[in-house]
């Protein structure tokens, strides 16, 4: 026994902390995936920004009539 | 920004799945009393049990999505028994590890083969784990769907088998706390186990659509990256 702790709690301890760096380690990996598809989000807009702008500067050039 | 837990039913369950996880750690440490046989360490029941009951769940509910997408092409189904089944393997794992730990300070040993519950867990583990080697061996499309879900709908066999096994063997180093003549417990000790398995199902089904929803715009994203290529 050490510090007081039983082999018992010590097991306890390490099944209860297993479980929950588990769930700490998998919401850490799916923030780090939430943050890629943020990324690829803002891409995809600037993307679509700059072709619609490009379509507007074609559309001023083109003489009416 | 607010977030009404109305408007987003996934805030909701993630909110109940927080306030069962504080009540069953509360009743785990704070009310039920001791074991008389294990002592202190049988508390790690509390969390073992529920964790090898979420575990099977998934893989039947796997199993279950990979039949709708076989027998109905119900869309999206394909996508829901790979996450199920992902979480499955997860809870899987977790199961064996707890389970370890328990059958050290319990039994002496980190392992016993000779115990069919435990191999059988194993099987299935594996039997599962081998899953994500199939889907990533094959390029996406029907035919890794088809393939797929005929494995998830095969394993599905091991579940009852894994489950009845401790019934059915002779060796009884496992507890077998849940008979048909009810749970073989005292009553606290039942209340803070349902609590503890609502808990970790409520837990689980919170992170099944979280990584459902991340999947699907992962899908919906790469769709719009090919239309505007």
């Amino acid at each position: 026994m050490i510090l007081g702790v039983t082999p018992a709690e010590k097991y306890v301890a390490a099944a209860y902390g297993i479980v929950f760096l588990v769930v700490l380690v998998y919401v850490l990996i799916i923030a780090l995936k939430l943050g890629r598809l943020e990324r690829e989000l803002d891409e995809l807009t600037g993307v679509v920004r700059e072709r619609r702008e490009a379509e507007q500067e074609q559309r001023e050039e083109v003489p009416v009539g | 920004m607010r977030v009404r837990t109305s408007e987003n039913p996934l805030a909701a369950l993630a909110a109940l799945a927080g306030v069962l996880i504080a009540a069953s750690v509360a009743l785990i440490f704070f009310y039920v009393p001791t074991d008389a046989d294990q002592g202190f360490s049988q508390r790690i029941f509390y969390i073992h049990v529920p964790i090898a009951l979420t575990a099977y769940a998934f893989f039947g509910w796997g199993a279950w999505k990979a039949l709708r997408h076989l027998w109905k092409r119900e869309p999206g189904a394909d996508l829901e028994s790979y996450v199920a089944i992902h979480q499955g393997v997860i809870f899987g794992s977790l199961t064996l590890l707890t389970g370890s730990l328990w059958a050290k300070i319990s039994w002496g040993h980190w392992w016993l083969w000779s115990e069919s519950q435990l191999v059988l867990f194993l099987v299935l583990f594996l039997f599962y784990g081998a899953y994500f080697m199939l889907r990533y061996s094959v390029e996406p499309g029907p035919a890794r769907a088809n393939m797929c879900a005929v494995y998830a709908v095969f394993g599905v066999v091991l579940i009852p088998i894994s489950f009845l096994a401790i019934r059915l063997a002779n060796q009884l180093i496992h507890p077998v706390v849940f008979t048909l003549q009810g749970p073989q417990m005292a009553g606290s000790m039942f209340v803070t186990f349902c609590v503890s398995l609502a808990a970790m199902l409520t837990l689980a089904a919170t992170l099944f659509h979280v990584e459902l929803a991340g999947k699907r715009i992962d899908s919906r994203l790469r769709e719009l990256r090919e239309l505007l290529a």
